[in-house]
Parts: C-alpha cells; structure tokens; sequence
C-alpha cells in the first residue's frame, strides 16, 4: 500500500529537530532509516501527522572511538558500523549482530539509533547494547541525559525515551583485554527477525570463577532481557565442566515466551537453552578457556 | 495534514529528473510514474522481496522505503542503466544464457543488488552469492539458476567468458 498524507520537515541540526519534535508533540515521530517505520506507513499501521526526517543532519552520523569507547551517532548507518574496523577490533559482537539484521539492502539505510529507539521485541541491536552496558545519550527540550542501556528497552516498542526526546548517540564502553564474547541466532530464514537470539560476554573479574558475564536473550517476549539466573551460575561456576548447560537451562526457565503463529512456546524456551549453551561455549573459547 | 509541495531533483542513470511531489510518494514510484522508467518493480512494498532495489548513490537500497523527497541531489541506478542500446550488461546477458529468470518479475532488484556486489566479489563461493541473494525472492526459478547465472557473470565480468 501507499503510506498516508504527512508533513514532511528536513532539519539539518540536531536542535532544530528536537525544537520540532517539542512543537508538534505527539503528532510527530522521527525518521531515522525509515526500514521499520515506512513499512508502518505503508500498512497504515502509524499516521503520525508530521515525520521530522533525520537524515541530514550530518552532526548524528559519527562512528568514532574516545579514550577507549566507542560512541556512534545515532544516525550511523548499520552498514558503515558493520564495516568499521575499529568497531570489529574492539566490539566484535557488534559487528557479529549487525550482520544478523536483515539484509545488507536494509542494513545500508537502517541506522543504529532508530534500531533502537524502535526496540522491535526481536532485534538484535537492544539485546546487544544491554549486553555490553551501553549507555544512550537524549537530547530533549531540557536538554541532554544520558541513560543506561538497562533503563532504556522498556518494553515492545518502548523506550525511556520521551516523545520530544531523540536520542543522539550510543557510547558502548571498552571491554578488558581477554573478554569473551558470541551472539547467537535461530530464524527461519537468513535475515528474518530473531525466533530467539542470545548474546553472551563474559570480562575477566575477580569473581571467584573469573567471569563477570552477560547473558541477554531477546525473541521470547517484550525485548531484550538478561538472564541474571544464567548470569550468576557463570559467575560462580565459570565455563568448564557442564556450566553452559546449567546456565542455558537457567535462562530457559527464566524465559517465558508465548505460543505465537512463528513458534510453540516451548520450542523457543528450547532454543533459549540451546543458543546460551551453544554462546557461552563459543564465548569461553574465544576467552581462551 | 496535507504537504502537497515539494521539489525535488533526482539524477537517475545519469539524468536528472525534477518533480514537484507529496513527501509520501515513495521513491520506487517516483522512478516509475515521475521518471517513466518502470523497469524497476514494485512487490511487497514493505521491504521483504527485494524487487524495487535500485542503487542510491552507489549502494543497493530498496526504494519503497524512502521517499523521493529523501533523495533529493541523490544518485540512483536503476536496471535501465545496465544495458548499453541493445548490448546486454554481462549480468543480463549471463541471467538469459542460464535461465535466471522466468517471469522476471524479481530480476531487476536481483541484477542491481549483484553490480556493486561482484564489483566488491569478483569471485565470489557460492555460499557468498546465496547470502547476496538472500534479500530477494523468486518464486519461478527455484534460485539453481540464478546461482549458476552469478557464477557465469562473474567470470564473464573477470574477461573469462565472453
């Protein structure tokens, strides 16, 4: 179908969307990449009155690393973090996700920020940014905040973010040297969104096995979630012996995923176990263990 | 909220095309209806079959989700760019010698996901031209064909086949 009549505003500065997005209020909706929210249009499934483009504000689209982080304007396009070889150096499970999000076709407009202030309940982005604690930058009418990555998936579709807020950049912190890491994904087929997807991190720390680890599963509910039961069996028991089975069997029981018409809801709980399993094996050997 | 007036320009294969449009008119119907070249097709509209591939500004995008006002002062390729008069491109000429195509109807997305892809590939493993294909369907071929027409166009592109 054809998207729906709209005013159509083109700011080239930050401030100003931000101004527009205060005027219009709820009326509005910024466009990022446009590869979820136009095919909402196209559906009719949003009518938003006014679409505040972002596309040329130059000042959104850096991919720079500072004093160890890494911080991405909002407005990066997954295509470019993909191929950066700062980000596949120093957060290579980002650089994994990113290739999981549909195709390069989309990858080449979808921007990271609108990846995540869209939260889809079965996206990669959210899931990894919780993983590596990133924390989100909003501008709004009372200026900046900044949020961390565990305040801002609020639920399907939800963010923390306010309706006059945009969000202005992602700053993904350093990992210590020797951290382990693997994403994980079951689809029915190659770009489709996530059945289930698991990204697992484990930092070396003074924990009493060694391992500070994440475990973040998304597909099974309303987004991203760490499995903090899976987390602390990890932390106590490492990765040897049968520990990533144990911490697999943990996530599934702390997952509750509805029957959908994509998946059973025990199949998904099944690859909860299965993909933690199969993450924090990958993980630990890239850790070196 | 009616916003009926905007103007844009596009350059696509080449010459530039002005339209004065609504800002929803999608950019894969500005190339067919403003511009009159309907060799690129429009499908799902919602960004799954790949059909309306065009490239903006070098890279392969699918134009039914952007708008023609987005790419104002953009460069876009279409299918049309791809034969010279009635010399096919090596990836049309390859696509008819191995049956890639049957009603065609996926075709002009498929060959413009492929330019820039055996540009950056230019040999590539079968596996690598599965996953290039990955963002397009057909539902004649079955996609054995398509497969064998990448790996023809490929060599024909590296000066090993005519």
């Amino acid at each position: 179908m054809k998207p729906p009549p709209f005013a159509y505003e083109c700011p080239t500065e930050v401030a100003d969307a931000v101004a527009l997005l205060a005027a219009h209020g709820a009326d509005a909706r910024p466009l990022a990449g446009g590869q979820s929210l136009v095919p909402l249009l196209n559906f009719r499934l949003a009518r938003p009155a006014v679409l505040v483009d972002l596309n040329r504000i130059a000042a959104l689209g850096h991919v720079t690393v500072e004093n160890g982080a890494l911080r991405i304007g909002a407005m990066a396009r997954q295509a470019a973090v993909e191929a950066d070889p700062g980000v596949a150096r120093g957060w290579p499970l980002l650089t994994d996700a990113i290739s999981h999000i549909a195709h390069p076709q989309i990858r080449n407009r979808g921007t990271i920020g609108g990846s995540l202030a869209h939260n889809d309940p079965a996206a990669e982005l959210p899931a990894v940014m919780l993983a590596l604690d990133a924390e989100m930058t909003a501008l709004g009418p009372e200026g900046t905040r900044t949020v961390p990555s565990g305040e801002f998936f609020a639920g399907t579709m939800e963010t923390a973010l306010a309706p006059d807020e945009l969000l202005t950049e992602i700053r993904v912190p350093e990992l210590p040297e020797g951290t382990g890491w693997s994403f994980r994904e079951a689809a029915r087929r190659q770009g489709d969104f996530a059945l289930v997807a698991v990204a697992v991190l484990l930092r070396p720390s003074g924990s009493s096995s060694g391992i500070d680890a994440r475990v973040v599963v998304t597909g099974t509910g309303d987004g991203p979630q760490r499995m903090r039961e899976a987390e602390a069996v990890l932390a106590e028991r490492g990765t040897g012996g049968d520990a990533c089975e144990a911490a697999g069997n943990a996530a599934a029981q702390a997952s509750e995923p509805a029957d959908d018409p994509h998946a059973p809801a025990w199949y998904r709980q099944r690859l909860v176990a299965a993909l933690t399993r199969r993450a924090c094996r990958e993980a630990a050997m890239r850790m070196g263990r | 909220m009616a916003d009926h007036g905007h103007n844009v320009r596009v350059t696509i294969n080449g010459e530039a095309h002005e339209g004065h449009v609504e800002p929803r008119l999608l950019l894969s119907d500005f190339i067919r209806h403003e511009a009159g070249l309907t060799g690129t097709h429009v499908g799902c509209e919602h960004g799954v079959c790949g059909a309306c591939t065009v490239l903006l500004d070098g890279a392969p995008v699918r134009s039914c989700l952007m708008f023609a006002v987005q790419a104002d002062g953009a460069s876009v390729e279409t299918v049309e760019s791809l034969a010279n008069g009635e010399t096919l491109h090596p990836l049309q000429e390859a696509f008819r010698r191995e049956h890639g195509l049957q009603c065609g109807y996926c075709t002009p997305g498929i060959l413009m996901t492929l330019k820039p892809f055996l540009a950056a590939n230019p040999a590539p493993s079968d596996a690598d031209i599965r996953q290039a294909l990955s963002g397009h369907l057909c539902r004649c071929t079955g996609y054995q064909q398509i497969v064998a027409a990448v790996r023809r166009a490929a060599a024909m592109l590296r000066g090993e086949e005519p």
